[in-house]
């Protein structure tokens, strides 16, 4: 690929050499984005039913770019993640009953139920954390990047941020420092067209890409909704910091089809800022990842309809398993939080 | 024992953690050449991969603090000025003094910031802060103000082997204060406050660089009868408070002396801590001497009217005592 041009424009003809995933590959990615989609419309009915304790950020309609982009991961790899973090989560490997757990505030919590949903974490699988503060991934990945290469081991760190957080002077500094030391990050925007309640194009100037171009990272924009075209551009970006090419930046363009997080029509109160036609017309069958990456499935032969209603009833299972886990677990430790700040110094 | 700087003892606290610890990785803006004098030398020793200058961005740096020490290594970061804390602050406060708890314990974050600090060499107001207190109120933080070289290199080392985010406070300018340092491996370890003076009569705490003017002023009183017991806190964060409240048993009096500002400072922050903790031993109302609530200014006239000083630090005792209308010019 070439420094700092604009690869592949939403539904731009992909090339005929490009690599294409398995069948094998194609139904994990498919397996992995219905988990995330069933998980997160769960927790949107467990909200409006008032059962969980604090605000969730969905990320229904983005399933394909945290699959895509972590399909290409191990545990060894970093990444960091947002608010909006549940899918990082999962597709990196989380546990999904111990993410319930966590935002169901308890004991059995990935993180003892002391973080919840906005910051779930499992230090174990190099999943450095959803983040409260947007934008703080990046300077977070940048470090946990200028670690893997001085470990020398192939490793790498994938920042997922927003396009809001693009606005966040870190993103240039840490364009600036990957840059300069060659890091092995990868740079994933997930421009969803939000920023909260204000429409992105009213806050950003310019093209968010052409931010990383400035530095000459190599750049990729890419159909967000198209979880082969993330799966690829991640791919060439993860390879390339692997063999100690330097960082890359992938745009995935996309849209949240949740609100900001749920509940938001309290906060609104009235208000509106976008059109019911605009997120209908990101649900239909054209336009959703979810039936893409199933129209894609069976078009490639990957699948057949008995394959995809067996998935669609395994996703079912874990959800309602996770789901009763959660449920049954422990409320977490009140008293923990005066123990747990300072790691002990003895052992 | 060797006579040092408390900016040399600094620099063989980090050589000596950087050659017994592989992991140990420093970064900061200009620490190659190192102008502060603290880092010289270490990156012809230890190499580009060890130690290194980053660019000026230091949200940047607070935050891949974070991300390098979740990756396995041991960080150390300069940030040149305490003031440059609060450009660096939304990783410290949001992240660096927060995930472990977050995580539910997962994360331990073995990060070290070293940051000269305090007034007096006309840097004025956004180089002479004492920006320690912000750091103090986050509470996953040490925080550290040695007043001695020795002290100095023992409580580094203490922090760059430990397994949470310290702040080292140094002072800046001129090298610090001379004194001895012991041969060999010397570690202090946090929440130990050191007696400097020992007297029965008032007890003054001092920060840091108050140690010296506090040291002095009960040389002066002591001319006059009054016995000053002079204790360093050493750690704010942890907090030796059985030791003050140990040596405020046996005065009764105390006199705090912090160059930070006094609004939520350190200072108020153990005259709070004595005031509800040993109340009952107290004779008197205890006595802040601080820097006032004012930006430090830049002419030497008018910057050395803001730092605790001697003549500030006898006052307050005297006044303890009910001598201060004896006062002598
Ligand atoms: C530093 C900071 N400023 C503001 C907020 C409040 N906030 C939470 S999410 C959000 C919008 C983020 O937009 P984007 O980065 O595009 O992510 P998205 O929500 O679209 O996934 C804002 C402003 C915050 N959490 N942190």
């Amino acid at each position: 690929m070439t420094t700092g041009t604009s690869e592949a424009r939403p539904g731009a003809a992909v090339a005929p050499q490009a690599p294409t995933p398995s069948g094998a590959q194609a139904v994990a990615l498919y397996e992995r984005m219905l988990l995330i989609r069933r998980v997160e419309e769960r927790l949107r009915d467990e909200s409006a039913a008032g059962h969980l304790p604090g605000a969730v950020h969905l990320y229904i309609g983005e399933e394909a770019i945290a699959a895509g982009v972590c399909a290409h991961l191990t545990d060894r790899d970093y990444a960091t993640s947002t608010h909006r973090g549940h899918g990082h989560f999962l597709a990196k490997g989380g546990d999904v009953d111990a993410m319930m757990a966590e935002i169901w505030a308890k004991a059995e919590g990935i993180c003892r139920g002391m973080g919840g949903s906005m910051h779930v974490a499992d230090l174990s699988k190099g999943i450095l954390g959803a983040n409260g503060i947007v934008g703080a991934g990046l300077p977070i990945a940048t470090g946990a990047a200028f670690g893997a290469k001085l470990d020398g081991a192939g490793a790498v760190a994938v920042c997922f941020f927003g396009d809001g957080a693009s606005n966040q002077g870190v993103l240039m500094e840490a364009l600036n420092v990957a840059t300069l030391w060659q890091l092995p990050l990868v740079l994933v925007c997930e421009n969803n067209t939000f920023s909260e309640f204000t429409p992105s194009r009213e806050v950003t100037a310019g093209a968010i890409a052409d931010r990383a171009r400035a530095f000459g990272m190599p750049t990729e924009e890419v159909d967000g909704n198209d979880v082969v075209a993330v799966w690829r551009a991640a791919g060439a970006a993860v390879a390339r910091a692997r063999a100690g090419g330097g960082p890359s930046f992938v745009e995935a363009h996309t849209y949240r089809l949740q609100g900001h997080f749920e509940a938001e029509s309290f906060v609104l109160s009235g208000g509106r800022y976008r059109e019911e036609e605009e997120v209908a017309s990101w649900r239909d069958d054209g336009k959703d990842a979810i039936a893409r990456a199933r129209a894609y499935l069976l078009a490639s032969r990957a699948a057949d309809t008995a394959r995809l209603e067996a998935i669609e009833a395994e996703v079912a299972r874990r959800v309602d398993a996770a789901v009763a886990f959660a449920e049954a677990g422990t409320p977490a430790d009140p008293g923990l939080a005066e123990t747990l700040m300072f790691a002990p110094e003895e052992g | 024992m060797a006579r040092q700087r408390l900016l040399q003892a600094v620099h063989d606290a980090v050589a000596e953690e950087m050659a017994r610890d592989p992991k140990v990785v420093a970064y900061g803006e200009d620490v190659e050449l190192s102008i502060v004098g603290d880092l010289r030398g270490l990156h012809e020793q230890f190499g580009h991969d060890r130690i290194r200058n980053t660019p000026i961005c230091e949200d940047t740096l607070t935050g891949m603090a974070v991300g390098l020490a979740a990756a396995g290594y041991r960080v150390i970061v300069h940030m040149m000025f305490s003031n440059f804390f609060y450009t660096g602050m939304d990783a410290i406060a949001n992240q660096m003094a927060k995930l472990r708890l977050m995580t539910g314990g997962q994360m331990s974050l073995p990060i070290t910031v070293i940051a000269g600090y305090g007034a007096g060499a006309a840097n004025a107001a956004q180089h002479s802060d004492a920006a320690y207190p912000p750091i103090m109120n986050l509470g996953g933080l040490n925080v550290l103000v040695p007043s001695t070289p020795a002290d100095a290199k023992g409580l580094l080392k203490t922090a760059i082997r430990g397994r949470n985010p310290s702040f080292f406070l140094e002072p800046s300018g001129r090298g610090g204060e001379l004194g001895e340092v012991p041969d060999g491996e010397h570690l202090v370890p946090f929440g130990s406050a050191a007696v400097h003076r020992e007297g029965g009569d008032v007890t003054v705490v001092a920060i840091g660089r108050m140690v010296k003017p506090a040291l002095a002023a009960a040389e002066l009183l002591a001319a006059d009868g009054i016995e000053v017991e002079v204790l360093d806190p050493r750690t704010l964060v942890p907090f030796d408070e059985a030791a003050v409240l140990a040596s405020v048993a046996k005065t009764g009096q105390l006199v705090v002396v912090d160059e930070a500002r006094e609004c939520c400072g350190a200072a108020s922050q153990i005259a709070a801590v004595v005031a509800e903790h040993g109340f009952p031993l107290l004779r008197g109302p205890i006595r802040r001497v601080t820097n006032p609530n004012v930006a430090v200014p830049y002419a030497p006239i008018a910057e050395r009217r803001v730092i605790p000083g001697e003549d500030r630090i006898v006052a307050a005792v005297r006044a303890a005592t009910g001598r201060d209308q004896a006062v002598p010019a």
